[in-house]
């Protein structure tokens, strides 16, 4: 038997001698809006009087209520993270809001607000159904609620459950019961233990067997009120041979206080089944000074419990101030697959910590990370990812590859593969690049007529083209306009 | 068309060109020769704009205007076009996508309405077939892992989709075999017309055999020094460059 080994290596960069680009990448954050609407919710204040309070209004069954008071009390002996590279002003728990919702609830689609219909339809996320996104169904979290989902009936003509977590706790409590908790534990880390005490909504999907679910299931979260947090717990269940591919999207208001979101992702794949998870991620990122902007603690996991069985994360993040989040895959069933495709663009003072964990238990299971990196400003963007082949992972494999794009002279990209290998027939690889947007290419670009931003755009389009390929195709442009502008007033 | 004169530039503080002058009308190839170092690149560098080239004196005046004060962008969208001597990769960036966006930049600033998809690929499969390019080499990213003579040769079709007046071909026909070289020298040919001028910079006469110039320069030591017919690279090919120096330099200079 091989011994455990441990890689670790660290490229910290600073370059790109073209100030021209490096001046000034410019922000302008569309989604920064407030909605003026009414709102109902908690003071301020952790404790388990809180606690028991946000059970309490969603009308919760004991035994929630026991489940969360118990991930409550292991929070309060645990320490805070401070392993990842990123520097953050300690979080004062108790100056937080852990429920806002609007006060009008509604009841189905044609209830809800209109204030909050506009701010969706603004964010370009229609959510009546007549307008909706051709072939997409929305739930749309506002805050600490779900606000609706659209195309209910024609999902659940297909057998395919897509509500709000709080919805599914009340509806269809044994299924919740038997997998909440059961890929992410109530302890697993700090921020999940205090998303398991507190979270409010977020969405629910289940896919019975064999169901290929007939369109694309997406949430948009919105934080809105003002010193909230929003901890949203999504799970998704794909039964044997089912199908699901489902889209996250993130918003949130320009204010000058950081705000933390705290969410935990739970992903279930049965024996031969697919799920396909993308996230494109905007949270609001603080302005070009650092202030203000979403503390973005997320764990994401997925579990391929059963044999044959895929999970494919994707992910474009642009937004928050701090982004710390590592969507893993545990390969448990022999053959399954996991994928990790990631673009992570930071600029001004964002910093980002973010990467993959593929944990290899089954035989021949096979997982594939493709990491993206584009650094300006005076941001930082890490990659640490964890590969990791176990005891019983015969004949697994892994292809890791990580490249970083820096834009200025200021910004810094850093890798930080780790990698334990305990059997000896896997085979896990590693490939790694940083680069920058050089001068005889922005030079080649301008000669052919093409302004200096659009090259820069076009450059960094190029560079993130594997990623983009693997988001479904309508957000797939998404990502890809985010990114224009983001890297807008690039150059100056 | 091109007007240039006396013009100085300096290259990380070295002055490279030292008062060169030329004079090149719509419908004339003028080819420029000269020994390594005499700035041939240069002149290419300075006349599309390029960072880091500082012209100290004299002027460039194309078509009436005043070029040197234009970004490199502006003078392509005025149809100054230059085929580089080492073209650049674009990883990721699909070879067809660029040069639309080129040619929309170029009519979007010229006032021009943009082609659309289908507008594109009908001038794109016309261009393909004059340059006897296959369309291949449209599926994959700008320059990417494309050999020595496809570089040179996707710059000249580039040209053909973005139909300049002005086109500078620095060292087009360098690494080129003969057979490349000849693809090469058809695709020129075939964008001769009377409206367009070519500025051919080349080290060999080679090039010369197949697009025929109107007008030969030497340019040694920053300066054009002698000018004359195609008779005069057929000179330079049987002497070499030695012996250049004492010559008299042509036209107005320094």
């Amino acid at each position: 038997m091989k011994d455990a080994m441990t890689i670790e290596s660290s490229t910290a960069t600073t370059l790109r001698d073209n100030v021209d680009v490096a001046e000034a990448l410019g922000r302008s954050y569309a989604a920064g809006f407030v909605t003026d609407i009414e709102m109902t919710g908690l003071p301020p204040g952790l404790d388990e009087g809180t606690v028991r309070a946000i059970s309490a209004v969603k009308r919760e069954p004991e035994w929630m209520t026991e489940w969360r008071l118990e991930a409550f009390r292991h929070w309060q002996t645990m320490p805070k993270p401070d392993w990842a590279k990123l520097n953050i002003d300690p979080i004062d728990y108790q100056a937080i809001s852990y429920y806002a919702a609007p006060k009008k609830q509604p009841k189905s689609l044609d209830d809800v607000d209109p204030a909050l219909l506009e701010t969706y339809e603004k964010l370009g996320i229609p959510l009546h159904e007549r307008a909706a996104l051709a072939g997409v169904a929305v739930d749309a979290v506002f805050d600490s609620v779900s606000v609706g989902t659209t195309f209910r009936k024609q999902l659940a003509d297909a057998g395919v459950l897509f509500c709000s977590m709080s919805e599914a706790i009340r509806e269809y409590p044994e299924i919740v019961r038997k997998y909440l908790g059961s890929v992410v534990p109530t302890g697993d880390n700090f921020f999940a233990a205090l998303n398991s005490a507190v979270f409010s909504d977020g969405s629910f999907v289940f896919i019975p067997k064999g169901v290929r679910c007939p369109m694309e299931l997406s949430t948009y979260f919105r934080i809105n009120a003002q010193n909230t947090g929003q901890f949203e717990r999504t799970l998704i269940i794909a039964e044997e041979g089912s199908h699901v591919s489902y889209l996250e999207g993130c918003t949130a208001p320009k204010r000058d206080e950081n705000q933390l979101h705290a969410a935990v992702v739970e992903l279930v794949a049965l024996e031969g089944a697919k799920i396909k998870y993308s996230t494109v991620q905007n949270w609001y990122p603080g302005d070009e000074n650092g202030v203000g902007g979403i503390y973005n603690f997320v764990t994401k996991r997925g579990d391929c419990r059963g044999d044959d069985s895929k999970i494919c994360w994707t992910q474009v993040e642009t937004g928050s101030a701090i982004t710390w989040k590592y969507p893993s895959v545990i390969l448990r069933g022999d053959r399954s697959v996991g994928e990790f495709y990631s673009v992570a663009l930071t600029h001004h003072f964002q910093q980002a910590d973010t990467g993959t964990k593929m944990i290899h238990l089954g035989k021949h299971t096979k997982s594939k990370i493709v990491s993206k990196g584009i650094s300006a400003g005076k941001s930082s963007n890490s990659y640490r990812g964890l590969v990791k082949m176990e005891k019983g992972a015969e004949g697994a494999r892994n292809y890791t590859q990580c490249d970083s794009l820096l834009i200025g002279k200021q910004c810094g990209a850093h890798t930080f593969p780790y990698m334990e290998v305990k059997n000896p027939t896997a085979i896990v690889e590693h490939e790694a690049t940083t680069s920058k947007i050089s001068d005889d290419q922005m030079f080649y670009c301008r000669a052919r007529g093409i302004p200096e931003e659009d090259a820069v755009s076009m450059i960094v389009d190029g560079f993130c083209k594997q990623v983009f390929r693997e988001l479904p195709m309508e957000f797939a442009v998404e990502a890809k306009k985010l990114l224009e502008v983001s890297l807008e007033g690039a150059v100056g | 068309m091109l007007k240039i004169e006396n013009l100085h530039a300096r290259v990380e503080g070295k002055e490279i060109l030292k008062g060169l002058s030329l004079e090149v009308n719509a419908g004339e190839v003028h080819a420029i020769m000269g020994p390594n170092g005499a700035g041939k690149s240069t002149l290419g560098n300075v006349l599309s704009g390029r960072d880091g080239y500082e012209v100290t004196a004299g002027t460039v005046s194309y078509n009436g205007i005043d070029l040197l004060t234009m970004v490199p962008e502006a003078r392509a969208a005025a149809g100054v076009f230059l085929a580089f001597q080492y073209p650049v990769e674009i990883p990721g960036v699909n070879n067809t996508y660029f040069l639309r966006a080129a040619l929309n930049a170029q009519r979007k600033a010229r006032g021009e309405k943009e082609l659309d998809s289908m507008q594109f690929l009908k001038l794109v499969r016309e261009k393909l077939k004059v340059m006897q390019i296959s369309d291949e080499l449209l599926h994959r990213a700008v320059n990417e892992g494309f050999s020595g003579g496809e570089k040179k040769r996707n710059e000249i079709f580039q040209m053909a989709v973005l139909e300049p007046q002005l086109a500078i071909l620095d060292e087009t026909d360098s690494g080129l075999d003969i057979d490349a070289l000849k693809h090469v020298a058809d695709g020129v040919n075939a964008l001769r017309s009377p409206d367009r001028a070519f500025l051919m910079i080349t080290h060999y006469q080679r090039l010369l055999d197949y697009v025929v110039p109107d007008v030969v320069h030497v340019l040694a030591g920053g300066r054009i020094v002698e000018t004359g017919d195609k008779s005069l690279a057929l000179e330079l090919e049987a002497h070499g460059y030695a012996g250049i120096a004492e010559r008299q330099p042509a036209g107005a200079s320094a």
